[in-house]
């Protein structure tokens, strides 16, 4: 499958501009699906980005925030062509991670 | 004498009628599909003088400015690409049989997305791109897949990204039959109906730029050219299908269901009166 992030990250001067756009579901635990029952909460715990050994950007999430989320932040730093390390785990444990090129 | 026969004369010469009595075209109560379109369109650039034509497509947010600029941050980083992503590998995905979507439509199925719906004379009825869609997987041995659902939000929307930029090109052929699906479409986009007795116009016609609670409520014309749409508040995408049954159930009236061929019908009218304004789907709305 692909992965369920996607990132973008421009460097700029002194900063890099960084859009995520991650695929989840989000579940709050709060909501009934069709026959009546609650669906189980389902949530990323954690997202970080990592940049040249160190986190740039580190997010506690809970169940409030959306369906499929969007993150958009600028951290100091960041050259044309290096990496960018972006990882989330969720509250059941499955995570994803994706490595790009700051552009 | 010369006479110029159409088909409806014709019908009417065969129905005893005498020539000379048919009433000239262009009377009032003639059906005129092309005067219908450029008056529809007259009325909206009456109505929004500073919306540049082609900018319809883009709903709501062709009309509030504030919104136009959330909007292009938006589409920076737009939120159906997961979607198109899934319809991009479903479409090159063979069905069971080895064959696929590609051997199904003219084109292979690229940048085609503008001339559906269009009037099928075999059938007699109008053939939405949906429709034409599960046809082809039924063709093919596959299920039909659910006209609301992801799926088909995803071909559709993947289908509508290779067609964008191109004009709608809805045609009537000259056939009775065509004529009146396109005159059903029209009166069901004009008829009120559920419990708050509102038509399809009173809000697309009558108050698109206008708020409906926290919404704002998008013109009909190029209101098709947007879909399928990733919509926030359903969090997630909708089909042309979605659309209308949901619009539907929101004036607390009966939906349809799906491809209804009154729906079928409503989508040609609508698409109709939008030829010539560019395909920007997928879309996405608040």
């Amino acid at each position: 499958m692909a992965s369920s992030i996607r990132v973008r990250a421009i460097a700029g001067g002194e900063t890099t501009e960084v859009q995520t756009l991650i695929q989840h579901p989000m579940d709050s635990g709060f909501v009934k699906d069709a026959k009546g029952e609650f669906i189980p909460a389902h949530f990323i715990q954690e997202l970080s980005f990592e940049y040249d050994g160190r986190k740039v950007f580190v997010a506690d999430w809970g169940t409030a925030v959306s369906k499929d989320p969007y993150v958009k932040f600028s951290f100091k730093g960041g050259n044309k062509g290096d990496d960018l390390k972006v990882s989330w785990i969720d509250n059941k444990g499955e995570t994803d991670t994706t490595i790009v090129k700051i552009q | 004498m010369v006479l110029v026969l159409t088909p409806l004369r014709l019908a009417l010469a065969a129905l005893g009628a005498l020539a000379l009595s048919v009433p000239p075209a262009g009377a009032a109560d003639t059906p005129d599909p092309a005067a219908d379109a450029k008056a529809f369109r007259n009325y909206f650039v009456r109505k929004f003088p500073n919306v540049k034509l082609e900018e319809f497509v883009n709903g709501p947010y062709a009309l509030n400015q504030d919104m136009h600029r959330q909007w292009e941050e938006k589409e920076q980083f737009p939120p159906y690409e997961f979607s198109l992503e899934m319809g991009k590998e479903m479409f090159a995905m063979p069905f069971g049989n080895g064959k696929g979507y590609a051997d199904c439509f003219p084109n292979q199925g690229i940048g085609i997305r503008q001339n559906y719906p269009y009037f099928d004379n075999k059938e007699g009825k109008v053939v939405t791109l949906e429709l034409a869609l599960n046809r082809c997987r039924e063709a093919n041995g596959e299920p039909a897949l659910s006209y609301v659902e992801d799926e088909m939000a995803a071909l559709t929307a993947y289908m509508a990204f290779t067609s964008r930029g191109k004009p709608f090109d809805i045609r009537i052929p000259d056939d009775p039959r065509a004529l009146e699906a396109y005159q059903n479409g029209k009166r069901y986009f004009y008829a009120r109906r559920g419990q708050l007795n509102f038509s399809c116009a009173t809000c697309h016609v009558q108050n698109p730029g206008e708020r409906m609670r926290a919404e704002v409520l998008a013109p009909a014309l190029g209101i098709l050219n947007a879909m399928p749409i990733y919509r926030s508040e359903w969090g997630g995408m909708g089909t042309i299908s979605r659309r209308f049954t949901t619009c539907n159930s929101q004036i607390r009236g009966v939906p349809l269901d799906p491809q209804d061929e009154e729906y079928r019908d409503l989508e040609y009218y609508l698409s109709y009166v939008s030829n010539g304004l560019p395909i920007s789907g997928p879309g996405a709305r608040p």
